[in-house]
């Protein structure tokens, strides 16, 4: 991305002159130099399609008007931004992009970062200017977790590029022509959603977007019926959610949303840290065993990422005795809460209820696969994205900036800086291998100079597939990290290479999660990804074997005898026969 | 052979899809590029209503047609023939197909049918790179352009079939400048003729006996992109497509051509960009509510400039030609004028 700043392309926007990077686009000088100019269809992550037409301007010497997204900066280009020609047309689009989405502001997660409401406010625009035209479109629901609503689309086909092109899972396609065509999913038995939510990350109006379960929220809260409500934080949540309240990017805000969840009426808010270190627990200790036994099925590969989870049950079931039996961090700690927690506090598990935030919108769909009811309950009653976290807070007038940070409950701590970095793609592999580090080195000779090793730097950062070799105790393991389900082929390709395999199906893991802040570019889950890692080096114990509270929860979930029930699960073959 | 190029400048040629392009420099530009696979793509598409010279071409001159794309195709070395035609031209497959076999264009020339319900944008020449490579039926989005990145991202040389047939007159150097017109009456096609392209409307009309001895107005171009002028304007060539399509003044109703143009167009628009997606549907909505008073209205001539100003491809800035002119060129005039009265209320009638 190392691009040249070129001193010959000059370009004028406005009468103003700018040095240009070669190739660089109208849109990126206009942007980098904080000149607005308004934009739909155009993602970062994303191929330029310039279907919009939001971003016309006008070039001195075409009468047509060009759209910035798609057009290369020349030297001696003339620009205008807000030419008569520029204000008509981009008005009228913008008119017309409204006509075409049925505003159903009110209950919309998006109210209060709207893209088009702030258009049309900047443009004095009415945006009742043509009658609607979609009210008789289909809303399609994918599981319990992501819908398209077609009577909101305004068809820039960004969901079909990030289903496609991103994922590669091509599981929405354009039906029809004109003004009839559709976003559709495909009618093909060999091809299904595995919920990852990038659609609904690349839609700039929200008609994709995650099945909302913020209103069933407010309803327990404001009928509690003597329950107990309690709220869990996943770990890349708190480094992204400050980004809707003006917080500069990788701030960790945990503490802020522990009082802003108070603030809405839970009574205790747990951190999946404490879950994901219960994970990295249960995990490290099955891939030592299966290391050690001959028979075992190696690699062994993480199932964490509900959406890799789906994706492999339905395009690979000959796979799943490869994915480890541990539970993902939010159904441990929900686990946990219902068995232990309510035991030492001593509270009926049914007068519990757990709700937690996530970065994601597979992990609704998982909360609600039957297989992990324990004792006839559910570990997550209610899944919630951090956008419609977001958007409850903001609905509630709450100063989340202003916030005095709160101690989120009496008796787990907050996790390791190990569970903190589960957020990032490479994140789990790390921590699983710091735990399992530990133990493979606990009576061996070299043990000092092997348990000063933390870091595991060469699983991170935001390539699609990570390689690396680890040596563990003088024993190499053959690791491999993939970030984004499009690069899944690869590594199944060569599966018989590795010991241990990370999947997360969003590019950059959950940090990039289809659940995620919008906006969400690979540039800004960058951003959140330094954001924790620099809090895990802030941590005082930044391993989960170090985390005295998982372990104990651990250990009483052995010694009752529930390790079946809270710490493992099994995987159900969805191909489709 | 190497001199091709030359003679094709010299002669000045353009290309005769539509847009007018200068056919050496679209040559040079696919000939420059470092390539070992090139292709080249025939538009025998044919989609604009009105516009009947590339069958009239492929009926008379089917010989000269194949030696001018064995020119192009040994010119750009070609490693794949697309010859791209709608159904009605497909018919004359196997006659081309022997053609182009004895040429020594065996295994290499590819026919490739039209999809039906394509409509009018499948003429469209990067439309037609995408249906060949089964994408979407719609535009791409240019730079770069298909000389450079075509089909499958390779060089490619698109070229109207008439274009082709010029190629091969210049050649043999029996290139006169003249041009394919179709004369139609009432939508109805009454022949092709070769004619000089310096020629007016009036001029052609009369040369072929085609003036009329009624009062009328012609369109130009494509009876659904096509201008629309009045029988004091035919002092002009005929530009883009060759056609001219003569309608009786007395015998037409305006709201069912406009109906004609504006409902062609909705159900015509790939869908891709706004302007024009969601543009046509509404000038057709609110022609279906206004009828021809819809001109006065300022939403009909914002989204009409706004087609014109930024629709993604040729097919939305042509949307409010035919229109737009009618309006200028006919409709205003016979309101004002006398003779009006008679039309107009015959049209009203219509309506109830």
């Amino acid at each position: 991305m190392l691009k040249e700043k070129n001193k010959k392309i000059k370009i004028k926007i406005d009468g103003k002159n700018y040095d240009c990077f070669v190739g660089e686009k109208i849109l990126e000088v206009a942007s980098r130099n904080n000149i607005f100019i308004p934009s739909l269809c155009n993602h970062p992550d994303l191929d330029v399609k310039a279907n919009c037409r939001v971003c016309v301007v006008e070039v001195k010497g075409f009468n047509r008007l060009m759209t910035s997204c798609s057009t290369v900066a020349c030297d001696g280009m003339e620009v205008f931004t807000n030419s008569p020609k520029v204000k008509l047309s981009r008005d009228t689009n913008l008119k017309l992009i409204f006509s075409a989405h049925i505003e159903k502001c009110v209950n919309c997660t998006s109210r209060f970062s709207c893209d088009l409401l702030s258009l049309a406010r900047r443009y004095g625009l009415n945006i009742a200017s043509f009658n609607d035209r979609k009210g008789q479109r289909k809303t399609y629901k994918f599981s319990n977790s992501v819908e398209i609503d077609g009577s909101q689309c305004i068809d820039c086909r960004n969901c079909i590029d990030a289903c496609s092109n991103i994922q590669k899972i091509n599981y929405l396609k354009k039906e029809g022509k004109g003004y009839k065509q559709e976003i559709v999913p495909v009618k093909d038995k060999n091809i299904d959603c595995i919920y990852c939510g990038q659609c609904a990350l690349h839609c700039p109006v929200a008609s994709a977007q995650e099945q909302y379960n913020w209103d069933k929220v407010e309803d327990i809260l404001s009928n509690k019926k003597g329950k107990k409500l309690i709220a869990m934080i996943a770990p890349s949540t708190r480094i992204s959610i400050g980004e809707m309240f003006g917080l500069p990017y990788g701030y960790n805000a945990a503490g802020q949303m522990v009082t802003a969840l108070k603030k809405i009426g839970f009574d205790q808010v747990i951190d999946v840290n404490l879950g994901a270190d219960i994970t990295t627990l249960v995990e490290a200790e099955e891939l030592l065993e299966r290391l050690g036994d001959k028979k075992a099925k190696l690699p062994m590969i993480t199932s964490c990422c509900p959406a890799w989870v789906k994706y492999l049950e339905f395009y690979r079931p000959d796979l799943i005795p490869h994915l480890t039996t541990s539970r993902s961090p939010q159904i441990h700690l929900g686990g946990v809460i219902k068995t232990y927690w309510a035991n030492k506090k001593n509270i009926k598990p049914k007068d519990i209820i757990t709700v937690s935030i996530m970065p994601c919108t597979a992990k609704k769909f998982e909360s609600r696969r039957s297989e992990l009811k324990i004792n006839g309950l559910y570990p997550v009653d209610e899944v919630i994205t951090v956008r419609e976290l977001a958007f409850l807070i903001k609905k509630n007038g709450i100063d989340f900036k202003n916030l005095k940070p709160e101690k989120s409950n009496d008796l787990f701590n907050d996790g390791s800086g190990a569970a903190v970095i589960y957020g990032a793609s490479g994140g789990v592999m790390e921590s699983a291998l710091r735990t399992a580090n530990h133990f493979v080195c606990k009576d061996s000779k070299k043990a000092k100079i092997c348990h000063s090793r933390i870091e595991f730097k060469e699983v991170r950062g935001l390539k699609g597939v990570k390689e690396a070799v680890i040596d563990l105790n003088g024993n190499k393991l053959n690791v491999a990290v993939v970030s984004g389900i499009g690069n899944i082929k690869e590594v199944l390709s060569k599966l018989k290479k590795y010991h241990y395999i990370e999947v997360m199906a969003c590019p950059g893991g959950c940090i990039g999660g289809g659940g995620q802040i919008i906006p969400s570019s690979m540039e800004i889950v960058q951003k959140r990804m330094e954001g924790l890692y620099s809090s895990d080096k802030k941590e005082k114990i930044r391993t989960a074997h170090e985390n005295r509270d998982a372990l104990e929860a651990v250990n009483w979930v052995k010694n009752s005898k529930l390790s079946h029930k809270v710490l493992h699960t099994k995987y159900i073959n969805r191909k489709n026969k | 052979m190497t001199n091709i190029l030359d003679k094709i400048k010299k002669a000045g040629l353009l290309g005769r899809g539509g847009a007018s392009f200068p056919v050496h420099l679209k040559w040079q530009a696919v000939k420059n590029e470092n390539s070992l696979e090139k292709y080249l793509v025939i538009n025998g598409a044919e989609g604009e209503p009105g516009i009947h010279k590339d069958a009239y071409i492929i009926n008379n001159h089917p010989e000269e047609l194949i030696k001018g794309i064995k020119i192009a195709s040994d010119f750009i070395k070609a490693k794949k023939i697309y010859f791209y035609l709608n159904k009605n031209l497909y018919n004359s497959k196997n006659k081309l197909n022997k053609l182009a076999n004895s040429a020594g264009l065996k295994g290499k020339m590819v026919f490739f049918l039209k999809p039906i319900n394509s409509g009018y944008i499948a003429g469209e020449e990067t439309t037609i790179l995408n249906i060949i490579e089964c994408k979407d039926v719609e535009p791409r989005i240019r730079p770069p352009f298909p000389t450079c990145s075509g089909l499958y991202g390779k060089p490619t040389l698109i070229n109207n079939v008439e274009t082709i047939y010029n190629v091969y007159l210049v050649s043999q150097n029996k290139y006169q400048n003249k041009r394919f017109y179709s004369i139609n009456f009432d939508k109805k096609n009454k022949g092709v003729y070769f004619l000089p392209d310096s020629l007016n409307i009036d001029e052609i009309l009369k040369q072929t006996a085609n003036y009329p001895e009624y009062d009328f107005f012609v369109q130009i171009g494509g009876d659904a992109s096509g201008e629309v002028l009045n029988s004091r304007q035919l002092k002009r060539r005929v530009d883009g497509a060759g056609s001219i399509t003569i309608y009786k003044m007395e015998k037409h109703f305006p709201e069912k051509l406009l109906n004609y143009w504006l409902g062609f167009f909705r159900d015509n628009s790939c869908g891709q960009c706004t302007p024009c997606r969601e543009g046509t549907f509404r000038l057709y909505e609110m022609f279906k509510e206004l009828g021809s008073e819809i001109r006065k209205e300022k939403r009909f001539n914002d989204l009409c400039d706004n087609l014109f100003l930024s629709s993604f491809c040729a097919l939305g800035t042509s949307v409010p030609i035919a229109v737009l002119s009618y309006f200028k060129n006919i409709y205003e005039p016979l309101i004002i004028s006398q003779k009006s009265s008679k039309v107009l209320k015959k049209d009203v009638k219509r309506k109830k």
